[in-house]
């Protein structure tokens, strides 16, 4: 049978880069001594990894450094993300949605006949709902939209300004 | 583990020119002294270029991708948290810049299995391998024919053996796993050593022989 030659140079070039587990060590090294096929496997992947080691860094134009001064001259430092992302808004706005979800399921559930006979299994508690119910108030439905939709675009212009004020103050 | 890494990666890193280790100067810089990022750009250009030159395969693009990577990593320094080595998260900017920039230019640049990548660098790079085959030096096989493979492959060997990284960082740079990356640098070197023996067997030769 064809040995597996990916499955071995797996294993040994965790062998070689040492994440393998002890254990794996071991054998791996037992193999190495008894079985002359991972050892013409293992000196060949030990010469990619020194050839390899021996690769060398390219190197930019002498005026490299000069240019990116001459750029960053014209530049400032932006302001860290964290100062003008305030946390307490995200998780105001994460209150919000579960408060809106959890308001809409509550009403939802309050308008289901659960007196209606029938068996008591989950499945008929499911089928018993009526979902047309959760947004049969249009007019309401569109007021809440408007609201979240202007509560969003001042959420956004909120936080673009203070972004701007930072950028001014940097 | 943390403070393990990052005092290697500082005592690598740390007394080449300024004198100053990577905190040090980003601190200076920080605090309004623009002319110290001028030691942060000497102690990464050539990594940062390598990198770059391993997606762009020519060296005009690469200056201009990097000078930008510069440019970028200056203007988000403030958030830079320091929960990881510098280089780590420059490399992270570097990675972001060139697929943007490969996006760009419509390379395909995910696909690993991907031979139609191969086939581009490799006519990209045609005229340094023959070159390379004059010199007959290990070292510029290596390099070229590192230069031969797709960029997914020729980025993650740099940053496993030229830019210091863990396979741990390796992964935080490329958004994966760290099985992931371990799994792509075996499958990159697997591929290497096909490019080494297809496109240079006979100094391939000479080295195991």
């Amino acid at each position: 049978m064809e040995p597996d030659y990916t499955e071995i140079e797996e294993r040994l070039w965790n062998y070689i880069d040492g994440t393998g587990a002890a254990g794996e060590r071991t054998a791996i090294e037992q193999l190495l001594q008894s079985n002359a096929e991972w050892k013409v496997k293992y000196h060949e992947l030990l010469e990619v990894n020194e050839l390899l080691r021996s690769s060398e860094l390219e190197a930019p134009s002498m005026r490299f450094t000069k240019n990116v001064m001459e750029e960053i001259s014209r530049l400032h430092i932006a302001p860290a993300t964290r100062t003008y992302i305030n946390k307490r808004i995200i998780w105001g706005l994460g209150i919000f949605f579960i408060t809106m979800i959890l308001g809409f399921l509550v009403y939802g559930f309050g308008q289901v006949n659960w007196s209606a006979e029938g068996d008591m299994t989950i499945s008929n508690y499911v089928n018993k709902i009526d979902y047309s119910k959760f947004f049969n108030n249009t007019y309401m439905n569109v007021f809440m939209m408007i609201n979240v939709v202007l509560g969003l675009f001042l959420l956004d212009r909120y936080l673009a300004n203070k972004r701007k004020k930072f950028r001014e103050e940097a | 583990m943390y403070v393990t890494c990052r005092q290697n990666g500082l005592s690598y890193t740390g007394r080449m020119s300024t004198g100053l280790n990577d905190s040090e100067i980003i601190s200076k810089v920080l605090s309004g002294d623009q002319q110290a990022y001028a030691g942060l750009v000497n102690r990464y250009q050539t990594y940062v270029f390598t990198l770059a030159l391993r997606f762009t395969k020519n060296r005009e693009d690469a200056e201009e991708v990097s000078q930008d990577i510069f440019i970028k990593a200056y203007r988000a320094l403030a958030d830079f948290k320091g929960t990881s080595k510098f280089s780590t998260w420059l490399y992270t900017i570097v990675n972001n810049t060139c697929i943007t920039f490969l996006r760009k230019k419509r390379l395909q640049t995910h696909s690993l299995d991907n031979e139609g990548v191969f086939e581009v660098a490799d006519s990209q790079d045609s005229g340094l391998r023959a070159n390379l085959v004059e010199q007959k030096s290990r070292v510029a096989m290596v390099n070229s024919a590192i230069g031969l493979l797709g960029p997914d492959d020729a980025e993650i060997i740099t940053l496993f053996y030229k830019s210091e990284q863990t396979l741990e960082e390796i992964a935080q740079i490329l958004g994966l796993e760290t099985n992931t990356a371990k799994v792509r640098l075996h499958r990159a070197r697997t591929r290497l050593k096909e490019k080494m023996q297809q496109h240079f067997s006979e100094e391939v030769k000479d080295i195991y022989n």
